[in-house]
């Protein structure tokens, strides 16, 4: 892999626009603009965009295609409806996640069905690499796949002014777009596919257009937004946002070790589909075992933060072994606390369980078992 | 103070030397520059009176929304006085840097070591070099 970033079609407008820059997984990214929590509140009272054209996007077209992508994840693709947006994984042979996946099904034709993969940026080399490797075998030969991460841009509207912000700007009735839905829709005559999806925790849409129009369709949600408020929002508030959202977050949360019955979202897995996935058998075997440390939220008594790899204890002293790490933390804007996910022994699982969490080795801070998410959008 | 007339380190801490008590007694903070790049900071670690450090050691963190960032004295110190209102008052650190914001003060062992730290001029020239 080569050392230089790879830029996004809106790298220009970042650094235009204050954007502070760094390396993330391969991509040159925004952390921040004007700061985490201004954009963070930005999302949650009003509305905020994200450059998200770092995500990988593969389009899977045809009947063997299908059955390509059937294999790679753990959903049934044949119980999703036209439209419809399902979360779930790519699995190792062990049962373990190789990357959590958006797949969407844009056409559901028998003949000609189409679908939609979103990947993260830090795995596509990798899931691209088990696609290469499923169609050595007899089976997958003639399936074909097109990579579109650089052909198309992606960009997240989120908060709870997106929707009537975007509105006047589509050709189709926005509420027609339920949650976890997909559309192809025209945004003033440019074909844009609109879905109900995010990693906020907000209502609002995913859109994705031809890179060319990236930075056009930018300046025109910066300028149509400007009157409720919008901000440009960089991977440090998206962090958060989904933090307090109690999502995961891949090489965090989820990893090659770790199966989605330990991350507590087996509901993301058809186990039992009778076309079989990738680590279905592994992880059918994993079934009636209970997993040996499970994912839970932390509530910590401070502002200073729990970072990831910052050990648990049942209390403040050397005399307390650690039960588990951090996996992510951060200061919450939204709780004005500081927050955490861990993965700890199901016994410390019951939210009110009064724990120790012991910051980068030095100081105790107490902290609470809280249930997920830390927070959840009014409806 | 003028951040004119303060020397600077490479880790972006800024001092100060009042010699008019007669030992040199060094002030420390964090430059303008450094506060806007930490962002929105949620807590600050101070050490206490009596500490002693050698240059190049942490004597305090800096905690931000993003990530947690050490302090570093750049001369060696003995610690005699905390801006203990600071933690408090953390805007302090963004609207005034270079008065309210101060952090610590401290006996200077060695002088000779605030010679080689940056003036303005050249902390400016590494500031400019780092946002490109």
């Amino acid at each position: 892999m080569s050392n230089t970033p790879l830029e996004t079609p809106l790298h220009a407008w970042h650094q235009a626009h204050k954007g502070r820059m760094v390396d993330f997984a391969g991509w040159s990214m925004p952390v921040q603009y004007q700061g985490i929590v201004s954009e963070h509140e930005a999302v949650r009272k009003r509305v905020g965009l994200f450059d998200i054209s770092h995500m990988g996007r593969l389009i899977f077209e045809g009947v063997a295609a299908g059955k390509l992508l059937n294999h790679l994840i753990s959903k049934d693709l044949q119980k999703i409806p036209e439209g419809r947006v399902r979360y779930g994984f790519v699995l190792n042979e062990e049962g373990g996640i190789h990357d959590d996946i958006l797949v969407s099904c844009l056409k559901k034709d028998p003949e000609n069905p189409k679908w939609l993969l979103v990947v993260n940026a830090s795995n596509r080399e990798k899931i691209l690499g088990v696609l290469q490797q499923l169609q050595q075998t007899e089976a997958f030969q003639s399936a074909t796949y097109t990579d579109q991460t650089h052909s198309w841009a992606m960009v997240a509207l989120q908060g709870p002014k997106a929707e009537a912000m975007l509105q006047p700007l589509v050709d189709l009735d926005l509420k027609e777009i339920k949650y976890y839905r997909t559309a192809w829709a025209e945004l003033e005559d440019e074909p844009v596919l609109l879905s109900r999806t995010g990693y906020t925790g907000e209502n609002g849409f995913e859109i994705i257009l031809s890179a060319e129009k990236a930075e056009w369709l930018w300046k025109l949600l910066m300028e149509k937004g400007e009157e409720f408020g919008i901000e440009a929002c960089g991977l440090g508030a998206r962090d958060t946002l989904r933090l307090e959202a109690g999502m995961p977050l891949y090489g965090h949360e989820l990893s090659e070790d770790i199966t989605p019955f330990a991350a507590g979202l087996a509901s993301s897995v058809d186990l039992d589909v009778e076309v079989p996935f990738r680590g279905q058998r592994a992880l059918q075997e994993k079934r009636e075992q209970e997993p040996e440390q499970v994912r839970v939220g932390l509530l910590l008594q401070s502002k200073r933060a729990a970072r990831e790899g910052d050990q648990v204890t049942m209390g403040a002293g050397a005399a307390f072994a650690p039960l588990g790490k951090v996996t992510s933390g951060s200061y919450s804007p939204t709780l004005e606390t500081a927050i955490a996910m861990a993965y700890l022994p199901r016994k410390y699982q019951e939210p009110g369980t009064l724990l120790s969490v012991n910051l980068r080795g030095k100081t105790n801070i107490p902290a609470e078992v809280v249930k997920l998410p830390f927070y959840e959008r009014q409806k | 103070m003028d951040p004119k007339q303060l020397r600077y380190a490479e880790t972006h801490e800024w001092l100060y030397v009042d010699d008019s008590q007669g030992e040199p007694i060094a002030t420390i903070g964090i430059s303008a520059y450094a506060v806007e790049a930490l962002g929105d900071v949620t807590h600050m670690e101070l050490p206490e009176p009596g500490a002693d450090f050698s240059s190049g050691d942490s004597f305090g963190e800096v905690e931000s929304v993003k990530a947690v960032s050490d302090l570093y004295t750049p001369v060696e110190l003995e610690i005699t006085e905390v801006n203990t209102k600071l933690p408090d008052n953390l805007n302090w650190l963004n609207d005034s840097p270079y008065d309210q914001g101060w952090i610590v003060k401290g006996k200077l062992k060695d002088p000779s070591q605030v010679e080689q730290m940056m003036d303005f001029e050249a902390y400016q020239k590494l500031c400019d070099e780092e946002q490109h």
